[in-house]
C-alpha cells in the first residue's frame, strides 16, 4: 500500500471514529431525555413513542410498525399510559430511529425525572359522558411541558372528560378532571322529575314542583343537563376539577381536590405554578405527593392555587363528596 | 302537554338498551320531519339511556309522563336529519 493510500485509510478511520463519537454523543443527549428503556437483556432498549392523549395518526402507526420489523422483533407493546412502545432494540439504532420519527414530526417520548406525556380520554369529541375537550388540553400541555425536567422525581397528567374519570385522575401528580355546574330555567321547567331520577348522587330533590340542587352533593356529572328533554337544565359553568398529589406504585397516594370549575387557561397556569412549587418544595426523590403529605395541603393550595385567582377547594368536607368508599387511611 | 296528539306509537316495555333506542331510531326514520312519536319507557336505563339519545340524535322531546306502573310515556317530535 503506498503511503497516500494509508494517509486515506487513515484519514477514512478518524472520520468513522469522529461519526461514531458523534453519534455517541447524540445517543447520550436522546438518552436523557428518556424515551429509550433499558431491557433486562444486553445492549437491548424499549422505544417509548410519544403520544400525547393516546391519539396517533395512521401515518404515525405504519411508522411504529415499520420501526418494530426494521429495529424490533415486528411487535409493539401498548402501555397502561396510552403510549405505543417498541421492544427489542439495540442502542446502535437510536440514531437512525430518531431520525426516521423526525422525518414524520414525531418523537420518542419522555422518562426519569421529569413531565411526562399527558393522557386523556376522548372527552367531549366523541364520548356521550364528555363534558370538556380533554384531547385538545392534552395535546397543548404536551405541547407547552413535554420533558420538563423537576430535579426530583417523575411528573404525571391526566385528562379525563367527565366525573367517571377512566384516566384516574386521583392517581396523577397533577389531574384534570371535567366538571359542570348546573343551572334550571325555571320557565322552561315541566317538572318532569327526569332530572332528580337520573342523578346519582342526590343532589336533586323536586321541591314545590321544581327540582332544587345541593351544591354540597353535586358533582357536576352533567347527567341531569344531558337528560334534561326540554332543555330547562342547562350549563351555567365548565371547567376543570383539579387534584393533586396522586401516584401509584408501591405506595399509591390518592390525590387531593384543590380547585374546582377551572378554566382552560387556569390548567397552563397551574402546570407551571405546581412544577415550581414542586421544584422548590421537593426533596430527594420525592413525588409530589410526598411533598404534600409532609407540608400540609394548605400550604400548596395557599402558594399555588389562591395566588392563581382559582375557586380553591380548602375543606376537607368539600373533597369528601368526590370520595369513594375502600381502603383509604385518611 | 299530554294531550298532545301523536302520529305513531311504540311500546317499549321490556326492551332492553340499546334495543329500546334502535327501535325508536328505526321508527323516526319512516316518520315525516314534525310529526309526534309516543314511547312508553321502562324506568332505570331506559328512561335514562333513550331520551337522552333521541337528543343526541337531533330530535325533540315534547312530553314526558310518569304513569301509574313507573314506566314513562314520552312524546318525541322528529327534526330534520
Ligand atoms: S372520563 Fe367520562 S368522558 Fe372520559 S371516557 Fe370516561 S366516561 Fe367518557
Ligand atoms: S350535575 Fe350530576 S351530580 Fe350534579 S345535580 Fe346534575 S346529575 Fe346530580
Ligand atoms: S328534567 Fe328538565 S324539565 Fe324535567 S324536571 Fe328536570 S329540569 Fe325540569
Amino acid at each position: 500500500m503506498s503511503e497516500s493510500a494509508q494517509e486515506t485509510k487513515i484519514e477514512g478511520l478518524k472520520a468513522e471514529l469522529g461519526k461514531e463519537a458523534r453519534r455517541a454523543k447524540l445517543n447520550f443527549n436522546e438518552l436523557k431525555s428518556g424515551g429509550f428503556i433499558k431491557q433486562t437483556q444486553k445492549d437491548l432498549f424499549t422505544v417509548r413513542l410519544r403520544c400525547p392523549a393516546g391519539l396517533v395518526t395512521s401515518e404515525k402507526l405504519r411508522k411504529a410498525a415499520e420501526i418494530a420489523d426494521r429495529y424490533g422483533r415486528g411487535e409493539v407493546h401498548l402501555t397502561v399510559r396510552q403510549s405505543v412502545e417498541v421492544p427489542w432494540v439495540n442502542y446502535r439504532d437510536f440514531d437512525a430511529i430518531v431520525e426516521e420519527l423526525r422525518a414524520i414530526g414525531w418523537s420518542v417520548a419522555s422518562c426519569g425525572p421529569r413531565a411526562r406525556v399527558p393522557t386523556a380520554c376522548a372527552g367531549c369529541s366523541y364520548n356521550p359522558n364528555g363534558l370538556v375537550d380533554t384531547q385538545g388540553m392534552c395535546l397543548e400541555v404536551d405541547r407547552r411541558y413535554f420533558g420538563t425536567p423537576t430535579g426530583l422525581h417523575k411528573f404525571k397528567v391526566s385528562f379525563s372528560g367527565c366525573p367517571i374519570d377512566c384516566f384516574r385522575t386521583r392517581e396523577m401528580d397533577l389531574g384534570f378532571q371535567g366538571v359542570v355546574e348546573p343551572e334550571l330555567v325555571e320557565d322552561i321547567c315541566n317538572g318532569c322529575e327526569l332530572c332528580v331520577r337520573n342523578c346519582e348522587d342526590g343532589a336533586l330533590q323536586m321541591v314545590d314542583g321544581l327540582p332544587v340542587r345541593d351544591p354540597d352533593k353535586c358533582i357536576g356529572c352533567g347527567d341531569c343537563v344531558k337528560i334534561c328533554p326540554v332543555d330547562a337544565m342547562v350549563m351555567a359553568r365548565k371547567g376543570w376539577l383539579v387534584r393533586v398529589g396522586g401516584k401509584h406504585g408501591k405506595h399509591p397516594l390518592y390525590a387531593y381536590e384543590v380547585a374546582n370549575l377551572t378554566p382552560d387557561e387556569g390548567v397552563f397556569a397551574l402546570m407551571e405554578k405546581t412544577l415550581e412549587w414542586y421544584r422548590e418544595n421537593g426533596k430527594g426523590r420525592e413525588r409530589i405527593g410526598a411533598v404534600i403529605a409532609r407540608v400540609g395541603v394548605a400550604k400548596y393550595v395557599d402558594e399555588v392555587v389562591k395566588p392563581l385567582g382559582l375557586a380553591a377547594i380548602e375543606r376537607a368536607e368539600d373533597r369528601r363528596k368526590y370520595r369513594a368508599g375502600g381502603n383509604f387511611h385518611d | 302537554m299530554t294531550d298532545q296528539t301523536c302520529d305513531e306509537k311504540l311500546d317499549l316495555r321490556g326492551v332492553l338498551c340499546p334495543l329500546n333506542f334502535v327501535q325508536t331510531k328505526l321508527k323516526l326514520e319512516e316518520m315525516e320531519d314534525g310529526q309526534i312519536l309516543e314511547v312508553v319507557l321502562d324506568d332505570g336505563d331506559p328512561i335514562r339511556n333513550v331520551p337522552r339519545s333521541v337528543k343526541e340524535e337531533g330530535h325533540k322531546i315534547v312530553g314526558v309522563e310518569r304513569r301509574e306502573d313507573s314506566t314513562y310515556k314520552i312524546l318525541i317530535r322528529k327534526l330534520g336529519s
